[in-house]
């Protein structure tokens, strides 16, 4: 192996699958003074749309049309330009017609079951799929694998279709079914590269002890497995607050739409309501990175064991 | 709302019980069959849900998809080849076509040179300014591409001449007293198309810079040592000793940028809605479904992404056979 890290390879024998710092006496430290400047300035130039967006969302209508956000470098005290209503109002009914309130809550109602519920799902799989030997094992596994670049859109058509028939369209059941068997292929595929990484005696030794498959997928398997675990909440967490495609396709933009389609509905906007995109903006995108930020090591550590999702 | 809230932890709640008490049912049910073939039967009581989800929501769609591309408008009747002839020799969609490639071929490559570059730089700093850059850097992974076109408004916005502009790129036109541009209509040479890509790449490159930089840091030192005591410079040990032996994860990060450029939908959509001539197949598909009505057309075009992504397909299955036979 000629690097340490490959996809496929997200065992706990590795601890490197963090945002990983120079140690001591490496090359750390030596950044020359145009290094230094260089990599400010990308830093700078990677945030500043951002920071553009964040000044505008809390300013008033009448100054986010008369002047550019950077405007405020000039004045930023002038108290008559900084305001909260675009949040107030973007929050609840309001003009444009977009209420974000409504689709920060349809956002977390769409996305927390269709987090939580295929990672039980996937966990039995990859036991299986692990520690169990059976005919077709492989043959199933590679198509797993193969699944993973598969882009949805392959599904979408005939799932309409389905959907129509049963009368499912537009409701949650429906984007929680179809984000539990897009995010399928990835839950078992990380799960159980995660599983085979693990020391391969205790669950020998359990075996001797009696221990049946289940007993021991609950209390030994389930509980050693769980930064896998995490990762792949991360992952289908932001997978799915993020999704645009499937959820305009299932739910639409009725009462139950969701943030992204209604952030997406507002984009438009260019009388009436436009000085309510940024914050609206902001208000989509706060959830991810607070997850993000606060859990970037789990993240990190699905991104190295080869996670995709096609 | 409480109801739909209500719901929602209902579903949590019947998702999460109703999955324990399934797999405790099977698990029974194999274990009162007893003998030779509970061995046999209780792998499938395990995998078997997972796999039927797969088969609901991937594979008989799938197939079902390759089924219509072959009927009408409606899937009534079979038309043979005829979506695929009349959507091959529409100029549109080969324009479309045109622009995909465009950005499979700007896109991934960009993601890893960049990528390759601020890790390299950013391995130099102190421990606390590499970590700072690298997680601005990474930041708008976490950010969906809906958010990340209303982020970039603040760049590329443009006010009809006379107002005030409040996007930076006109406002910078106008301090040199040009006249603002519509920065989506620009179609010579795709520079509509690349503003867009530019949204792509600024989401990805953080994926690209942790991967090579963790895959950089794993280099031992004794081979670059080495290189120095040999005589060779900055350059030379990068391009002929760090290189080499990073490729790997400079393959890994490629497929997964492109295989997200192949089916990119999101980005186009809510910018231009493929006017301008910045349309790719994934919006195009959408189209043809929801707003032409076109089940067959919309089918044959995702048939077409389809055989497309075949090679990609291939790779990433040898790859995991290569990395089996490695564990």
């Amino acid at each position: 192996m000629t690097t340490a890290i490959q996809p496929g390879t997200g065992t706990p024998a590795e601890d490197q699958q963090v945002l990983k710092v120079s140690k001591e006496g490496d090359t750390g430290g030596k950044a020359s003074l145009i290094v230094k400047i260089g990599l400010t300035a990308i830093c700078i130039a990677w945030l500043l749309p951002v920071v553009g967006l964040l000044i505008n969302s809390f300013r008033s209508r009448d100054a986010q049309l008369n002047s550019g956000w950077w405007s405020i470098v000039k004045n930023p005290f002038d108290s008559t330009v900084w305001t909260l209503s675009n949040y107030t109002q973007v929050l609840g009914e309001n003009a444009s017609g977009t209420n974000m309130g409504r689709a920060f809550i349809n956002s977390f109602i769409v996305t927390v079951p269709a987090t939580v519920i295929p990672i039980l799902i996937a966990a039995f799989a990859a036991y299986a799929f692990t520690f169990m030997e059976w005919r077709g094992r492989d043959v199933m596994f590679v198509i797993i694998v193969a699944l993973l670049v598969v882009p949805n859109q392959v599904a979408l058509v005939p799932l309409l279709k389905l959907y129509g028939a049963l009368g499912m369209n537009n409701t949650f059941a429906a984007v929680w079914l179809a984000h539990i068997g897009f995010g399928m292929p990835l839950a078992v595929y990380i799960l159980r590269n995660y599983m085979a990484g693990l020391p391969k005696a205790i669950i020998e030794s359990a075996k001797i002890d009696g221990a049946s498959h289940f007993t021991t997928f609950w209390k030994l398997i389930i509980p050693m497995s769980t930064p896998a675990l995490a990762s792949f909440a991360i992952f289908q967490f932001l997978w799915v607050w993020n999704d645009l495609l499937v959820a305009l396709i299932f739910l639409g933009r009725g009462d139950n739409t969701i943030l992204t389609v209604a952030l997406q509905g507002l984009q438009g906007q260019t009388g009436q309501g436009r000085e309510l995109i940024p914050a609206a903006g902001f208000v989509a995108i706060v959830v991810p990175i607070l997850v993000f930020l606060s859990l970037q090591r789990y993240f990190i550590r699905g991104m190295t064991s080869g996670a995709v999702k096609g | 709302m409480v109801i739909k809230i209500l719901n929602a932890l209902l579903a949590i709640a019947g998702g999460i019980g109703g999955a324990m008490i399934l797999f405790w049912i099977l698990n029974k049910l194999t274990e009162t069959i007893g003998g030779k073939w509970e061995d046999k039967i209780k792998p499938w009581a395990f995998a078997g849900p997972a796999i039927l989800a797969i088969g609901v929501y991937l594979i008989y769609p799938a197939i079902v998809t390759i089924q219509y591309s072959f009927a009408n408008a409606n899937a009534t009747a079979y038309v043979g080849l005829k979506n695929y002839t009349d959507i091959l020799t529409d100029s549109s969609f080969l324009q479309t076509l045109f622009n995909n490639l465009l950005w499979i071929i700007i896109v991934p490559a960009a993601c890893v040179i960049l990528g390759l570059g601020v890790a390299t730089l950013a391995d130099r700093l102190a421990p606390r300014g590499e970590k700072l850059s690298k997680t601005i850097i990474f930041l708008p992974m976490a950010i969906s591409m809906v958010g990340a076109a209303t982020i970039w408004r603040a760049i590329y916005e443009s006010q009809p001449v006379g107002t005030a502009q409040t996007g930076l790129l006109n406002a910078i036109r106008e301090w040199f007293g040009r006249d603002p541009v519509f920065w989506y209509g620009v179609e010579k040479l795709h520079f509509n198309s690349i503003l867009l890509m530019i949204i792509f790449i600024w989401t990805q490159v953080g994926y690209s810079m942790v991967l090579l930089s963790a895959a950089i840091k794993s280099v031992p030192d004794d081979t670059i040592e080495a290189g120095r005591i040999d005589g060779a410079g900055e350059k030379r040990i990068f391009f002929s000793i760090i290189l080499p032996q990073v490729w790997g994860t400079v393959l890994t990060v490629f497929i997964t940028v492109l295989i997200g450029v192949m089916k990119i939908f999101d980005i186009v959509y809510v910018t231009t809605n493929g006017a301008f001539n910045t349309d790719v197949i994934g919006r195009r598909f959408y189209n043809e479904m929801f707003t032409n009505n076109n089940s067959g057309y919309a089918a044959a075009i995702v048939v077409l992404l389809m055989i497309a992504i075949i090679p990609v397909l291939i790779y990433q299955v040898r790859h995991f056979k290569a990395e089996e036979a490695n564990r």
